[in-house]
């Protein structure tokens, strides 16, 4: 367990001590911010019924973030370490191939999740400026974020295994951002199919932005949360098996 | 993969394939199957920390290396070699660079596995009990890969907590560590700003961090200046009370200075696996010996020529009168005096009188000689 935490903080220090760090959280500031003024311009013109954080999604910034930042998180974990040959010294120390996978992961959602806090910023000065305590119900915005956390696990699962798979961060990113835009892309495929067969309706389970769209509006649908974690073990537990393969005859 | 030894016939009863709650461990498809085709009989009790229960108990050798072959697609790195090391000892591991050292190192590192043949530290098999072996070695690899963002403290105390160190140990051999390595002046520097040199020191603080059983160094003096050399040596001599040290090396004066025993590998064999006293006796039985004597040419030719020891020599002019004389004895006969006396009775001026020492290079030569022959 001190070797997981020892794990999880060095890597956190990584994201931290290198200038990518701050590139992705410069960016992301950035983006969160033009969505914010977007928001603001949207709230200016006519009087609405939405949650603040449903317009907020509404403007599109969400996925753009999702889909760029998480890839370049993720592909340093493995490829990084394994490039400048630290990932042999780090093996070579009687931790388990567990421990290492799971503390990677932990670090890299726990720096993603602090990319998003600056969103929780904007919605206060929001709640702050229109007087009303009830523009910014606290459901609506928990629900908010239990869905950028679930659906950013899931991403950063898939970044994992792509960072696993090669030694190259390029690379690494590049799969990463395949797999993830793929699946994303995958609902708009569900939704012009329409609802006809068997077919298109296993693929609208699939629909990451329509079950995007119930968390930022204060719904919790079971389905997609188990959607998104039995994903997420599902990734993670592939990395675990390409990091481990290292010591297969 | 089956075993080749015939313990598969098809007639042979094979236990019922149960659903083994180990599959999802580390353990090879190969593995399996041995392990489905032995004879059907009473399993052994497996004894606690280890596997299968079939820790050989061999307490007087660290490492124990028997039939090893390691190849990847297209070429064989290493190929069938057998070595063991006893507790205590130094062993330098020779060789050109390709010669499958860090392969060799690598496989007893636990950082890969071999393709065949077995590999035990302290008893423990490398590839099945992976986790023991590596809580028992410190290895330091080939290029001495370090996290350069990090502080020297921090990254020896992250290593420490990866290898299971407790807060007061950790404290302790920090200390411990930083002072035996020199580096108590740049705890606080940034890895990635220390010289080569440092930098080295602290891949091998982070080797010596557990106090572990068996050290694996490879190429640790590498591009370090002479005193840094001289200080490394010193540092890894003073640890073989304790310790066994596996090291490689191409430098065979490192080599001869540091270890009590040297294997020199080639092509991924071993080729020769001697002290290295024994292995410059061996390599260097002809003796030459060089010596610049102020001499006329002619007269110290017919000198040579008359002495019955010397089998060949030969002559060179160098600056002045002095003349470079390189002389090859008969089965390992000393000749330095037979010149000095040679020089006095004559009156000549002697400058230089060395027996010449074999170069790891020409011990290459030498070894690796009849096969490269074959191959022309």
């Amino acid at each position: 367990m001190r070797a997981y935490w020892a794990l999880t903080r060095r890597e956190l220090a990584g994201f931290f001590l290198s200038i990518t760090g701050y590139v992705i959280i410069a960016a992301t500031a950035f983006l969160l911010g033009l969505s914010f003024v977007i928001l603001l311009v949207n709230l200016q013109q006519e009087p609405t019924s939405m949650p603040v954080t449903e317009i907020f999604y509404m403007t599109q910034f969400f996925w753009l973030i999702l889909l760029l930042a998480v890839p370049v998180i993720t592909m340093r974990l493995f490829a990084l370490e394994k490039y400048s040959g630290t990932f042999e010294t780090l093996m070579t120390t009687p931790v388990s191939e567990v421990q290492v996978v799971t503390a990677k992961f932990t670090a890299a959602l726990v720096f993603y999740m602090i990319i998003w806090l600056p969103l929780l910023g904007c919605l206060l000065i929001v709640r702050h400026y229109s007087n009303q305590t009830s523009t910014l119900d606290p459901g609506a915005v928990g629900s908010t974020f239990l869905g950028i956390l679930l659906l950013g696990s899931l991403f950063i699962a898939l970044g994992c295994f792509a960072s696993s798979l090669t030694r190259s961060q390029g690379t690494a990113a590049m799969i990463s951002l395949a797999f993830t835009s793929s699946l994303f892309l995958l609902s708009f495929l569900a939704r012009r199919r329409g609802n006809s067969d068997w077919k298109s309706q296993t693929l609208a389970y699939l629909g990451l932005p329509d079950q995007m769209h119930d968390f930022v509006r204060g719904v919790v649908d079971t389905r997609p949360v188990v959607l998104y974690l039995s994903l997420t073990f599902l990734f993670l537990f592939l990395t675990l098996r390409v990091v481990e393969s290292r010591r297969w005859k | 993969m089956l075993p080749a030894d015939g313990r598969a016939t098809p007639n042979q009863t094979k236990p019922p394939l149960k659903k083994s709650p180990t599959l999802f461990k580390t353990r090879s498809l190969s593995y399996l199957a041995e392990s489905l085709v032995l004879p059907a009989r009473p399993l052994p009790i497996p004894v606690k920390g280890s596997r299968l229960g079939c820790r050989y108990m061999s307490d007087n050798w660290m490492i124990e290396v028997a039939n090893l072959t390691k190849r990847y697609a297209g070429h064989t790195a290493v190929s069938n070699i057998s070595f063991s090391v006893a507790r205590g000892e130094i062993v330098g591991l020779l060789g050109p660079n390709g010669a499958g050292k860090s392969t060799t190192m690598r496989i007893l590192a636990c950082a890969q596995p071999g393709t065949s043949g077995t590999v035990r530290v302290a008893g423990l098999d490398v590839f099945l009990e992976s986790r023991e072996v590596r809580r028992r070695i410190g290895y330091m690899p080939e290029n001495n890969p370090l996290h350069p963002e990090m502080r020297v403290l921090e990254y020896l105390k992250f290593r420490a907590q990866l290898k299971g160190l407790g807060r007061a140990r950790t404290r302790d051999r920090l200390d411990v560590v930083t002072e035996q390595c020199g580096l108590k002046e740049v705890g606080r520097r940034i890895i990635g700003q220390l010289s080569k040199g440092y930098r080295q020191r602290v891949g091998l603080a982070d080797a010596l961090l557990h106090e572990p059983e068996l050290i694996i160094l490879d190429e640790p003096t590498i591009g370090l200046d002479p005193r840094q050399i001289r200080s490394v040596r010193q540092l890894i001599k003073s640890l073989a009370t304790r310790h066994t040290v596996l090291l490689s090396t191409h430098i065979l004066p490192e080599a001869e200075m540091t270890c009590s025993r040297m294997l020199i590998m080639y092509e991924g064999k071993i080729l020769a696996a001697d002290t290295p006293e024994n292995l410059q006796r061996l390599m260097s039985g002809n003796g030459q010996v060089v010596a610049e004597i102020a001499a006329p040419a002619a007269e110290l030719q017919e000198c040579c020529a008359q002495i019955p020891e010397i089998e060949q020599f030969e002559l060179s002019p160098v600056e002045g009168e002095y003349v470079r004389c390189a002389v090859t004895p008969r089965e390992g006969v000393d000749l330095r005096p037979q010149l000095f006396a040679l020089a006095r009775e004559r009156g000549w001026y002697l400058r230089e009188l060395t027996r010449s020492r074999h170069s790891l290079e020409d011990i290459y030569v030498q070894v690796t000689g009849p096969e490269e022959e074959e191959e022309g």
